[in-house]
């Protein structure tokens, strides 16, 4: 097993770094085209490829993750913004979950 | 005093965002058998959503601390660009000390504060921000964390969503901007759908392995002109 507070060291170092250099340090702009279109996509790709499907097996009906996926990207895409994204997603599985329920 | 508490205010929504998603957070903490007190302490120094869930996951996977490692710098190179990118709207002469401290909270709600701003960022108005949504955001892991397992099923399931339609928030508009990034966000879907089905890596493997094949993909195909932000 592994010390958490150690976890929480390595993360918090990394993180900081990650962070701090550029703004610190560097100065000038990445020269190298691809590496510059690597870190442009990469925020996109990672927050997509962890949204699904870890959000249809986070429910505990996966047809409640489901909708709530798919009205959740409409609101993102209608530019709601984080907080009204969040909370429609959140309500969305909570009345899902009690309809499934009531059918059982 | 003034432009502190300006910055204060547009951190409402900010905070009560990170309270949502945070709690949920928690509720993924509590499953890899965190404390609240650890869960509060990573909250306060890792300030990263994207980054903590993988991190909580790895955790809950035992993974070794190089692949700790990996996953921060996965999960949070965007940091990279948008520290580059906030080095261009500070001052020149801004002191190394507001440096340091900006560069421990930037996240993406306090850079799109950052970037919002007319002219340099007045680090201020940033410190207000900040005394606002980031306790909010470290009081709610460790909230998730203790109620998360006291709380109601259904209630339980409904608040472990919060986390990604904040995800969803962030990467979709940004489809609606740019084509080939919608291309690979479907991608991502199709292949994390597949290898989570059918394979058995770890969570935190796949969106290793998927972000650096799927972000070089589109590199290739599709490299950026010089000019972006």
């Amino acid at each position: 097993m592994h010390n958490i507070y150690v976890y929480i060291l390595v993360m918090t170092v990394t993180v900081y770094l990650i962070r701090v250099l550029p703004l610190t340090l560097i100065r000038k702009k990445i020269r190298n085209r691809f590496l510059r279109s690597f870190l442009y996509y990469v925020p996109y790709v990672t927050l997509a490829v962890m949204s699904f499907p870890a959000m249809i097996d986070a429910t505990i009906h996966p047809y409640s993750g489901i909708i709530a996926f798919i009205i959740g990207l409409i609101a993102s895409y209608k530019d709601l913004g984080l907080f009204k994204v969040t909370v429609l997603c959140c309500v969305t599985v909570l009345l899902m979950e009690y309809l499934f329920a009531m059918i059982r | 005093m003034n432009r502190f508490k300006t910055g204060l205010k547009h951190a409402i929504p900010i905070g009560l965002g990170y309270f949502a998603v945070a709690f949920s957070l928690g509720i993924i903490a509590s499953n890899a058998g965190i404390m609240a007190f650890q869960g509060f302490l990573t909250s306060l120094l890792v300030n990263a959503s994207a980054g903590e869930n993988a991190a909580f996951i790895a955790i809950k996977e035992n993974a070794s601390y190089l692949q700790m490692i990996m996953i921060m710098l996965v999960s949070n190179i965007r940091y990279v660009l948008m520290s580059f990118a906030l080095s261009q709207k500070i001052d020149p002469k801004m002191s190394i000390i507001h440096r340091l401290i900006l560069g421990f909270f930037l996240t993406d709600e306090y850079f799109a504060l950052e970037i919002a701003q007319d002219g340099y960022v007045d680090p201020v108005y940033m410190y207000g921000a900040i005394s606002f949504a980031s306790p909010c955001w470290a009081i709610g892991t460790a909230l998730g964390i203790i109620m998360g397992n006291v709380l109601p099923l259904n209630i339980v399931s409904a608040l472990s969503v919060a986390l990604y339609g904040m995800f969803m928030a962030i990467f979709v508009p940004a489809c609606k901007k740019d084509r080939i990034i919608t291309l690979l966000v479907l991608l991502s879907f199709v292949c994390s759908y597949l290898f989570s089905r059918f394979t058995s890596l770890s969570e935190s493997y796949i969106t290793i392995l998927l972000t650096i094949a799927i972000a070089s993909f589109g590199a290739l195909i599709a490299p950026r002109e010089d000019e972006d932000a």
